[in-house]
């Protein structure tokens, strides 16, 4: 039979993680940490407050680009939080997640060859969404002895005429690194001299610990070159709501708007009005819940520095990244024979780009009991496959 | 390359102890040191001492019979007015109540009436025997109001049809 999917899928590899979500499912007793999102339900009263708009008959299509009002909260948050000014009208779009407002960004800057770089490892949506919209991914490996952070001086040399934008996570998902600021101005000042635009996805903005949260925006002279992502998944644990927004010049929102609306057409509306209730009144419960990831960061890189996966302190998002090299194993295989013999379940670092081997990331959006049953089990594990 | 241990302010241990065991009474010492930090040894002794010192009263299973079978038992909740006595206010009647075994649960509270009592039996007939004869006739006892519980949806915190399952898939990026 002829071909009937599109060449440029070929150039997308499937998911490195396939394999193991389909040996969790058929097996009992799996310790996770392989999630990435909040095991914390979205705070009630947020829930509430979309289901007494759905009470209320709030059922249909909003304005592409977003409810006005959700908006206008959003450019006062933006300027509480940032000290950053969008217009409500012209600035801002809401998406459905990040994860479309990644798709819409690339889609609305990119030519067919131009290149995107962004480190490696990253997340796994980032090189697949400048694939699909047939661009290039240029990686720029990163490395745990200088925990992740993306040099400026690789970018400027990874740049070439057909550079169109750096794409960057901030905090990083997998590694939980969180780049200072004197570092990303750096790459802000690479960016500016070489005329690129920034792609900051900032899902992980306010999941920082010891440090205020701010934004690559902020930088001097960035916000008009920079379209920053952000949304609601992560700190108000609204990941199933589907609700993000992407902000940055009048003529890239419009050309994101242009795309939207002929393909998601608005975000759902419930989790728009979730999203104003979170906006309004969420802080308290995103601080405590905050508070509680920070707490089990400590405990899991305690126990995994214990236990000699050597694993630097993550700043920010809910991930753990050590390195399992000492046992001599893959990624991979550490991954998976972790899973069969103690029922553990982490992604192996290789599923976020080739720097990731030699690492697993872990998860601490779990509670505090599956951690320490989670460590204990992988401390045994360790101890038996660790060369003597 | 190694974690920044959390710095606790005395006593803390403890309470981060007594939290776990509330939380889950099975959590083993091995589990509660690598959640907390603090060294297997140690939390054997506190749990040693909070044992001794009824800080920590009993370890409990909380069931939900009904998922079991049918529940054999009744539980009752019992509204008493009462009036105070001279010295010793509501406690004497008080500690007359809550020695019949049937008594799960007393509590003193304001409002309309004095006392709640949480009683089961293993029929209405045993319940509302327990009420007419042994409580009501108590001395200072002025009235009682009797509710049958007809299903538990929530206790102390727990949902107990729906809660605790994660919905989430085991492995997303």
């Amino acid at each position: 039979m002829k071909k009937c999917t599109a060449r440029r899928l070929d150039k997308v590899p499937p998911s490195g993680i396939r394999k193991f979500f389909d040996l969790i499912s058929s097996m009992e007793g799996v310790i996770s940490m392989g999630v990435g999102e909040p095991d914390f339900a979205t705070p009630w009263h947020i829930t509430e407050a979309a289901i007494r708009s759905l009470e209320q008959g709030f059922t249909m299509y909003t304005s592409n680009a977003g409810m006005l009002e959700l908006r206008r909260e959003l450019s006062a948050y933006l300027k509480r939080t940032y000290n950053l000014d969008y217009d409500p009208d012209t600035e801002l779009l809401i998406t459905s997640g990040v994860s479309e407002g990644l798709d819409l960004a690339v889609r609305a800057i990119i030519d067919p060859g131009n290149e995107v770089i962004m480190p490696d490892p990253a997340y796994v949506a980032y090189p697949a969404c400048v694939l699909f919209a047939d661009g290039v991914p240029v990686q720029v490996p990163t490395y745990c002895e200088n925990e992740f952070r993306l040099p400026a001086s690789d970018v400027e040399a990874a740049i070439t005429p057909r550079t169109k934008a750096i794409l960057i996570g901030y905090p990083s998902n997998p590694t939980g690194a969180v780049m200072e600021m004197e570092r990303l101005a750096e790459i802000a000042d690479v960016a500016r001299r070489r005329k690129l635009l920034v792609i900051s996805d900032e899902i992980y903005n306010l999941l920082v610990y010891d440090m205020e949260p701010t934004s690559f925006a902020c930088l001097p002279g960035m916000k008009d070159y920079t379209i920053m992502l952000g949304g609601f998944s992560k700190a108000y644990a609204m990941t199933g709501w589907r609700i993000g927004y992407a902000a940055a010049s009048h003529e890239i929102i419009a050309a994101m708007t242009k795309i939207h609306q002929y393909t998601a057409l608005c975000a759902p509306t419930m989790g728009q009005i979730a999203a104003i209730e979170a906006l309004r009144s969420g802080e308290p419960e995103a601080k405590r819940m905050i508070e509680e990831y920070d707490r089990r960061r400590h405990v899991i890189v305690k126990g995994l520095n214990n236990m000699g996966l050597d694993c630097f302190e993550p700043r920010g998002a809910f991930y753990a990244f050590p390195s399992i090299r000492s046992t001599g194993m893959s990624s991979e295989e550490f991954a998976e024979s972790l899973l069969m013999e103690e029922k553990v379940a982490v992604v192996p670092g290789t599923a976020f780009g080739k720097c990731g081997e030699g690492h697993i990331r872990c998860c601490y959006a779990t509670s505090m009991s599956n951690i320490g049953e989670a460590l204990n089990r992988m401390a045994r594990f360790v101890h038996k496959h660790r060369p003597v | 390359m190694s974690g920044r241990l959390e710095t606790r302010p005395k006593g803390d241990g403890m309470r981060k102890i007594l939290e776990i065991l509330e939380n889950d009474a099975r959590a083993t010492p091995k589990q509660i040191a690598t959640m907390t930090g603090i060294s297997v040894a140690e939390v054997k002794n506190i749990i040693k001492k909070a044992e001794r010192k009824r800080v920590i009263v009993k370890y409990k299973t909380m069931i939900n019979w009904e998922k079991v079978g049918h529940d054999e038992k009744v539980w009752a909740m019992i509204e008493v007015k009462m009036q105070p006595q001279k010295d010793v206010g509501f406690d004497a009647v008080a500690e007359r109540i809550y020695r019949f075994p049937q008594v799960r649960t007393l509590y003193l509270v304001s409002g309309t009436y004095d006392l709640a009592v949480f009683v089961v039996g293993k029929t209405m007939q045993e319940v509302a025997s327990f009420v007419s004869q042994k409580l009501a006739p108590l001395d200072g006892v002025h009235g009682t109001v009797t509710h049958f519980l007809l299903k538990r949806y929530k206790e102390d915190g727990e949902i107990l049809d729906a809660g605790g399952e994660d919905r989430r898939l085991p492995l997303t990026i």
